[in-house]
Parts: C-alpha cells; sequence; structure tokens
C-alpha cells in the first residue's frame, strides 16, 4: 500500500472556533477524530459526541475492593494468623479496624483513579503521530487543533481538506503516520 | 459582609489576569523554570537551605550511631521534640490538601494560582514529619515491621494501636498527596516538554508528561479523575489529622484524653498550614513579580481562613481547659493548673499570645492587605502552633499520675539540630522546586482568561 497519512490536522486560533469545528465534524458523521487544547473545555466533549466516561465505576470498584481488602487484612491478622487474648475481648473488635478500613478504601480508591485515567488515556504513549507536525507544540501553550484521522471510513484526502478548510481554520496540515 | 467579599472576590481575582493571553500565560510562569537565571537570592537561599540539610543528615547519622539517648527524651517524657516536630509538620501539609481539594469542590476559583505550590509544600512537609517517627522508633531499620507482610516470625501490627492507624494514615495521605499533585503537574510538563530549549529538559520533561497531548478525550477522563481525586483527598485530609489526634486522645493520659481533640487538631493543622502558604507566597510573589497571579486578594482571603480556624483552636483552648475543671477529676484538673502556672507556664502563655492573642488583629482590614504586615502574622503562627504541640506533649506527660514519677524535659543539641535540619530539608526542596517545575498552575490560569469562555448561543447539536 501506498504511502498513507495518519490525518489530516486542522489549526484554530480560539477555543469557541474548535468546540464548532467539532459539533461540525461530529454532525458530518465522521468517528475517528479528537480535538486538542491547551486546557479543558467541557462544551468541546459534549461537541464530539463521546461516551461519558467509565472512570467513576473503576473508582468505585477500587474503592470498595480497599475497603474489603482493608478490613479483611485486619481480621484475618487479628482473629485468625495472631490472635492476642486480652482478658477475653473479642478478637474481631472491628469498631479500632474502622480507621484502617478507611485508609486503605481511599489508597485504593485514588490509585485506581490515577492509574485508571492513564490506561483510558493510553498513557504514557511514547509516540504519537500529531507531534510530527511542528506547529503542535503550540497545542500545550495557545492554540487548537482539530485532527480527522485517516482510519475513519468517511476520510478522502481531497474531500476530508475541503471540509475541514470550510471550518476556517488559521491552517490545515498532513499529519504523517 | 458584601457581595464582592462572598464569591471570595473572583471579580478582583479575574482582573489580575486580564491583559495576559493563552500564550502570554504560558511565557511569564513558565519563563521562571526555562529562561530566568537564578538570581543571587536563589544560589545564597539554596546554599543556607542545603547546609542545613546537611546538619539534618549529620543529626540522623549520629542519632543511628548513637541511639535516641543523643535527644532530652526519658521517662516520662518519651515524645518531646520528635512527636511535636511531626505533628508540626504533617499539620502544615494539611492547607495543601485543602487548598487543592476541598477549594476546588466549592469552586473556589481563587485557589488555582497558589494549589501548585501549596501542594507542593504538602509534600515536602509530609517527607519532613515522616523522620520524626521513623528515626524516634531507635531502630530505624526495622521501620518496615509496621507495615504488614508474611514474615518468618508470624507475628501481625496490632491493629487496634492508634500508632498503627497512623502508619496508614500518614503513608496513604503522602501517597494520594504526590498522585494528585502530580496528575495535576502533568499538562504542565507537556508545556515544558514542548517549550524548553535543551535537550535533557525536552527529555525529562517529555518522559514525565508521558506524551500528553491535550486530547478533548483526554481531557475528559482527566477532569473525571481530578474531581474524583479531589473528592477522595477531602475526608482523607480530615481522617489524617483526626487519627494524629487519637494517637494522644485513645490513651489514658490527662490532658490527651477528650474528644475535643480531633476537630480541634485539624483546625489546628489547617490554621498552621495557611501560615506556611503566607510565608512561602508573599516572598515568592514579590521575588518572581506574581502579583497579577497571586494578588492581594489570595493574601486576604488566606489570611480570612487563618483567623477563622484560629478561633476554632481558640474555642478548643477554652474547651480543653472547661472540661478539666468541669470532669471532677484532680488529675485532669490538674493539667490546666500545671500550663498555667506550672514549669513550662511560659510556653504555654506565648502560645495563647502567638495563636489567639496576636492573630485577632487580622480583623483589621489594613493588616490583611498588607503582605508585610501578613508575612509576620504567618511566622507567629507558625510558632504558635509549634508551641501548641510542644506544650500537648510535654506537659501532660511530665506530671502525669504519680508525683514520684514526675519529671523534666529539656532539647538538647541534636533535638535542636534536628528541628532545624528539617526546615532546611523543607526549603531546599521548595527551592529545587521553583526552579525545575511551574510553580502556578499554567492550564488551570488559562482556564480563568476571558477568551477561555466559549460561546454557547450556537449549541444546538444534540
Amino acid at each position: 500500500m501506498a504511502h498513507r497519512p495518519y490525518g489530516l490536522l486542522a489549526e484554530f486560533e480560539d477555543a469557541t472556533a474548535l468546540v464548532q469545528a467539532a459539533a461540525r465534524a461530529h454532525e458530518a458523521g465522521y468517528k475517528r477524530f479528537d480535538a486538542y487544547s491547551p486546557f479543558p473545555i467541557e462544551e468541546l466533549h459534549h461537541a464530539m459526541g463521546s461516551p461519558r466516561s467509565r472512570l467513576p465505576l473503576i473508582v468505585l470498584i477500587g474503592g470498595i475492593a480497599g475497603c474489603l481488602g482493608g478490613f479483611f487484612l485486619q481480621y484475618w491478622a487479628a482473629a485468625i494468623a495472631y490472635p492476642i487474648n486480652v482478658g477475653g475481648r473479642p478478637l474481631n473488635s472491628w469498631p479500632a479496624f474502622i480507621p484502617v478500613t478507611f485508609e486503605c478504601t481511599i489508597l485504593v480508591a485514588a490509585l485506581s483513579a490515577v492509574l485508571g485515567m492513564l490506561a483510558l488515556n493510553g498513557l504514557p504513549m511514547p509516540y504519537h503521530p500529531v507531534f510530527n507536525v511542528d506547529r503542535f507544540a503550540l497545542a500545550s501553550r495557545s492554540r487548537f487543533f482539530l485532527c480527522i484521522e485517516a482510519r475513519d471510513k468517511k476520510f478522502d484526502l481531497e474531500s476530508t481538506r475541503e471540509f475541514l478548510q470550510s471550518l476556517g481554520p488559521r491552517e490545515v496540515s498532513v499529519v504523517e503516520p | 459582609m458584601s457581595d464582592r467579599d462572598a464569591a471570595g472576590g473572583s471579580a478582583e481575582i479575574k482582573a489580575g489576569v486580564e491583559g495576559y493571553t493563552f500564550g502570554s500565560v504560558t511565557d511569564k510562569i513558565s519563563s521562571v523554570v526555562l529562561q530566568r537565571r537564578a538570581g543571587l537570592g536563589w544560589y545564597s537561599g539554596f546554599a543556607l537551605s542545603f547546609l542545613l540539610t546537611m546538619l539534618l543528615l549529620v543529626s540522623i547519622a549520629y542519632l543511628v550511631v548513637k541511639g535516641i539517648g543523643i535527644w532530652g527524651v526519658n521517662e516520662p517524657v518519651g515524645w518531646a521534640f520528635a512527636i511535636t516536630n511531626f505533628v508540626w509538620w504533617i499539620g502544615i501539609g494539611h492547607a495543601g490538601t485543602l487548598i487543592s481539594a476541598i477549594l476546588l469542590l466549592l469552586r473556589q476559583q481563587w485557589r488555582t494560582s497558589i494549589n501548585r505550590f501549596a501542594e507542593a509544600m504538602t509534600l515536602f512537609a509530609v517527607a519532613c514529619a515522616g523522620i520524626f517517627p521513623v528515626f524516634h522508633t531507635g531502630r530505624p531499620w526495622l521501620a518496615y515491621w509496621l507495615f504488614p507482610y508474611p514474615n518468618q516470625m508470624g507475628v501481625w501490627p496490632q491493629f487496634r494501636s492508634p500508632l498503627i492507624w497512623d502508619v496508614f494514615a500518614v503513608s496513604t495521605y503522602a501517597t494520594v498527596s504526590l498522585l494528585f499533585w502530580f496528575v495535576g503537574l502533568v499538562p504542565d510538563l507537556a508545556t515544558l516538554r514542548d517549550r524548553s530549549n535543551s535537550r535533557v529538559g525536552r527529555i525529562v520533561y517529555g518522559l514525565l508528561a508521558m506524551g500528553w497531548r491535550g486530547s478533548a478525550r483526554h481531557w475528559h477522563q482527566y477532569d473525571t479523575a481530578y474531581l474524583l481525586l479531589a473528592g477522595l483527598a477531602t475526608p482523607l485530609v480530615v481522617s489524617v489529622h483526626t487519627v494524629v489526634s487519637f494517637d494522644f486522645a485513645i490513651s489514658i493520659l490527662p490532658g490527651w484524653h477528650t474528644t475535643i481533640f480531633p476537630p480541634y487538631f485539624v483546625a489546628g493543622a489547617i490554621y498552621s498550614g495557611f501560615a506556611m502558604v503566607l510565608t512561602l507566597a508573599i516572598p515568592i510573589r514579590a521575588v518572581y513579580g506574581l502579583e497579577d497571579f497571586i494578588t492581594s486578594r489570595h493574601l486576604q482571603n488566606m489570611a480570612k481562613v487563618m483567623l477563622c480556624t484560629g478561633l476554632v483552636v481558640a474555642y478548643g483552648y477554652m474547651c480543653e481547659a472547661f472540661i478539666a475543671w468541669y470532669s471532677g477529676d484532680v488529675y485532669e484538673g490538674f493539667v490546666p493548673f500545671n500550663r498555667f502556672t506550672g514549669p513550662y507556664h511560659h510556653y504555654y502563655w506565648a502560645l495563647l499570645t502567638c495563636n489567639v492573642v496576636l492573630p485577632q488583629l487580622l480583623w483589621i482590614r489594613r493588616v490583611r492587605v498588607s503582605p508585610a504586615a501578613l508575612f509576620v502574622m504567618s511566622l507567629i503562627v507558625n510558632t504558635g502552633m509549634w508551641l501548641e504541640r510542644y506544650v500537648i506533649i510535654v506537659t501532660s506527660l511530665h506530671r502525669d499520675f504519680l508525683p514520684s514519677s514526675w519529671g523534666m524535659f529539656a532539647p538538647t543539641f541534636w533535638d535542636l539540630s534536628t528541628f532545624v535540619g528539617t526546615l532546611g530539608l523543607f526549603l531546599a526542596l521548595f527551592f529545587l522546586f521553583l526552579r525545575f517545575l511551574p510553580m502556578i498552575s499554567i492550564f488551570e490560569v488559562r482556564t480563568m482568561l476571558p477568551a477561555a469562555q466559549v460561546e454557547t448561543d450556537w449549541e444546538d447539536v444534540d
């Protein structure tokens, strides 16, 4: 197969233009595209029609696992593996286990929030084609980008370029793979 | 209180960044790391704090060789400086989490320009705090025994002990603070990666940024993660100082065995933490010319938080003394009497002066708008909070039930050198942080600019 680009990258000057462009691309039926901005834009996510994040569920599961793991660690240590009889007091003294259970809940939930976020985002990712466009360095400073990827079914180098041009970008460039 | 005050003065804070664009905000904050040469002030400050860090290492090395007898600890005062310093440092850390997590959930936008270095302060303070209990164990090379792990001795930690709760609370706190700080840094590390002129800078910041490219899909997960972390850190920060106060309150020692301890410790932690944020912020904004980002309104808001938590702490002192008297218990009643008039009464009255009397000046607007006055006030509160922990620990321990077991504590050179050494370590880490990482969250300041507002009148897509 001949040389095939990763996609087409359009550069915009302000946030509103990017949100509009993303909404237009979504309306036009493009699926495989992404918007890049130097700060989070809530409206952008809606405009792109992306699904809701699954992260809260991951964190909930992490928190429950931490809670149960933390409690049963203590139960097992205090009641089974190393029971200490102090004047006949109950070995499963659960009120005394609450602080550590709580800390374990928070610890595992927080770890799943961060690791889950990285996993869902596919990070760390040392190489990505969009960085081949020199001006993309400005995506972490002041500029806004929309990239329609070649793997999209509707992607066609000429018609997609025309579509992007119609959105009023500063420039459109080809992204090398 | 006017409407403007009620909104945390957000209009005034936004006005500070009015003249900036996405580009100039980025340049201004990142230039401290990327372009600006470190001045004489930075070098001399770093040199001094590095020297003190070396003093810390010498003190610790000597401690490991000789044992904790080199400190002034004895029977009955077994905790003294080490635990005073531990509680003081942990408390200082709490303001960082409060600013980054609780104020985020409360949508206090003014937190944006101070959260990064307040979180750095938290991390470094927790690092300093952790040193004390570990070396106070006397056999720091066996500190890992505190964690539950299968071992050939067949023993497990005593999970009914508040000291084990403390191990879990503080290590969870350190981990979550690090995660929160690092997650907040990732987009800014990407900015530094893209803007660094040196190859080393590009590689190091590039590795740390993990390939962050500002994708909208990533931002969405990122915002969710950040909000969830804030939600998790909020109960955590309250739990940490509560557990620290349990170290005292669960015991049966007069002066420690009180239920007011958890809320009053948490308030005290926030009190001292905000004082430390002011101690750091006031010189930094002057030296690096960041008055547009850390405005007078920020300083005033922090002063108000200090005033409020200071009053809670004052209530704690009152309640402590009242309940001791009201209990009718002779040993409990003796504790406040001994604090007011006993051998450590100078410390007690100094603590009340620093924590309760002088901070009332913060009611006066002229004091709140003067950075110099606030700086002095922050040092006073830091001193007062250190004295508070010293008084709680030493005066309760040195005279308990049996007069035959009473004693006195006096710090030795090594007590002082270890404490001063951790101050050096804290400042040295902070100086390095200022040079190598953006001290203000760049991407969050970008969201405060007027240009970040998306016009949504066209939006009827769904």
